[in-house]
């Protein structure tokens, strides 16, 4: 409770400092509008169900794209683990993209796709599928031989040895993995969003990209409010627990 | 009725006693590459153990006694020599003898209980309550009974030791293979330890293989102590210790065995030294 109250406190003085600077006036309110413009433009948007259309069309977008991210990355990511010849090909290619920026497809995507809705799905694998494949392969490397070793003795085979000792085992560094796909794939998403104009939906990036070629500053600062939102509920409500559990099993502190 | 009355027997027959292995090595040699070339590990190593036989393998480190054990347990192959289990050659690991390694090798996203059920969920004719109901009768058999929803990293080395016991012997194997596995522990925590295997071992009824480079260990547990002596990994001597059961390490007439032993081991090493030189 004590520390929920010191976070509303801090939220609440960030508003009023806000709101101040939009009361002194420094820079023109086109620039700076005021907190409850945006909460006025939010309230409108949310009434009027642009709001709600544009999150369901990026969730859809994003939850499609990193499903399939994780379900191609998870087997590559073994495969990269298991046998040379797949870590010297995949797993280094898997390297080499992963340090690309995800936003760097967008203008590959565009000229390849054209202005679809395959363009975005596509941005958003490329964002989630090389760190589930490079996150999977490590995790499988650390798993400590001796694992496998017991339970080779206990009877364990092939099949039953990958996913009941080798996955479980690589299972801290999937997870942060999987996190870390999810922010790549949702940053590229938004830039994707911005650039793309498609007419097969409305998303959150769109909003903003209109937002500002109207100069309407509160839906810009709206969106992107929402767009800050989603990332906190999906890691609060997602990852949060499934690290809470990682951390009391595995022993690993967490405050 | 009668299928109800068949899984109600199935726990309690699951716990039986069976009959320990025996255990025949013939001439077991094994080399690995190292940076100075050919090591040789095992050099025409033979060895019987008889059913329900304790027996210790002590040595320096490096003799080649854990890689005997990995060979028992098919973990590793010989490069020639032999090793049958009840008249049948060892091909590969399997539950009728399991290992228990030095350092815990328990699986830290399994709680204990979880770890405990491992083995036995291998073994396809057991119904899940059977399994739990094993499961439970091995932990209360270590003294952890009140632990099973315990995290692996909440346990102290003794605990965990004591789990990786309950574990290794849940699936019924008829032969232990044990790999120093009190090596890590404090020496209050081990005695105890000594006690309870003596326990379990006479109420369970197994062979057991106990690698150990403890002389007074390896006296205080074993039916027979084996002395081996490193490059090339040989076995020198051998030692029957017949004190009554259950010991205690801090005896004087086991530690007059364990002299008698230590004295043969350092002969050994000193050995080597004067062929070194």
């Amino acid at each position: 409770m004590k520390r929920f109250l010191l976070a509303a406190l801090f939220f609440a003085v960030l508003l009023m400092i806000w709101e101040a600077l939009f009361r002194a006036k420094i820079w023109s309110p086109v620039l700076l509008p005021s907190p409850r413009q945006v909460a006025v433009y939010l309230e409108g948007a949310a009434v009027d169900g642009t709001l709600v259309k544009a999150t369901i069309v990026t969730m859809r977008r994003l939850l499609v794209g990193y499903i399939i991210g994780l379900l191609a990355g998870l087997p590559l990511g073994l495969l990269t683990a298991r046998w040379k010849v797949w870590q010297d090909t995949i797993g280094t290619l898997a390297l080499g993209l992963q340090t690309l920026p995800s936003v760097c497809w967008v203008p590959l995507a565009l000229l390849w796709f054209g202005q679809t809705e395959a363009a975005m799905l596509f941005v958003v694998v490329m964002g989630t599928l090389w760190s589930v494949v490079i996150a999977t392969e490590t995790g499988v490397r650390n798993v400590p031989p001796i694992y496998r070793r017991a339970a080779l003795t206990m009877g364990s085979k092939r099949l039953h040895i990958w996913f009941k000792v080798i996955l479980p085992s690589a299972l801290p560094f999937i997870v942060s993995g999987m996190k870390q796909g999810w922010a790549f794939a949702w940053r590229s998403l938004m830039a994707a969003e911005i650039f793309v104009t498609i007419l097969t939906g409305f998303g959150l990036g769109q909003l903003l990209h209109y937002g500002r070629e109207l100069s309407a500053m509160e839906q810009v600062i709206g969106i992107m409010i929402v767009i800050v939102v989603i990332g906190l509920l999906a890691d609060k409500i997602f990852f949060s627990p499934i690290e809470k559990f990682l951390h009391r099993r595995w022993g690993t502190s967490q405050a | 009725m009668h299928i109800a009355h068949r899984q109600r027997s199935s726990a309690a027959e699951e716990l039986e006693l069976i009959a320990p292995s025996k255990l025949a090595i013939e001439d077991v040699s094994k080399s690995f590459k190292g940076a100075s070339g050919a090591v040789l590990a095992l050099d025409r190593v033979s060895l019987n153990v008889a059913e329900g036989e304790f027996v210790c393998l002590v040595g320096a480190s490096g003799c080649g006694k854990t890689t005997l054990l990995n060979i028992i347990a098919g973990l590793e192959k010989p490069d020639s020599g032999t090793v049958c289990t009840d008249g049948k050659p060892v091909t590969g690991p399997g539950r009728e003898r399991l290992v228990m390694f030095q350092e815990p090798a328990l699986f830290p996203w399994l709680n204990v209980f979880g770890n405990v059920l491992f083995g036995l969920k291998l073994k396809p004719n057991l119904t899940n309550k059977d399994r739990h109901d094993v499961a439970k009768y091995y932990l209360e058999l270590v003294g952890l009974s009140r632990f099973e929803r315990a995290n692996i990293h909440e346990l102290s080395g003794g605990m965990k030791q004591r789990v990786s016991l309950a574990r290794a012997l849940a699936p019924n194997p008829r032969m232990l293979l044990m790999d120093e596995p009190f090596a890590a522990l404090d020496a209050l925590t081990r005695e105890q330890l000594y006690g309870d295997l003596q326990r379990i071992w006479k109420a369970r009824n197994k062979t057991i293989v106990f690698v150990t480079h403890n002389v007074r260990e390896a006296a205080c547990l074993g039916d027979r102590v084996i002395v081996f002596s490193p490059r090339p990994g040989r076995i020198r001597e051998e030692f029957a210790v017949d004190l009554p059961r259950p010991r205690d390490i801090n005896s004087v007439d086991l530690a007059v065995h364990a002299t008698e032993i230590t004295k043969a081991l350092k002969s050994y090493s000193q050995l080597e030294v004067a062929i070194a030189e």
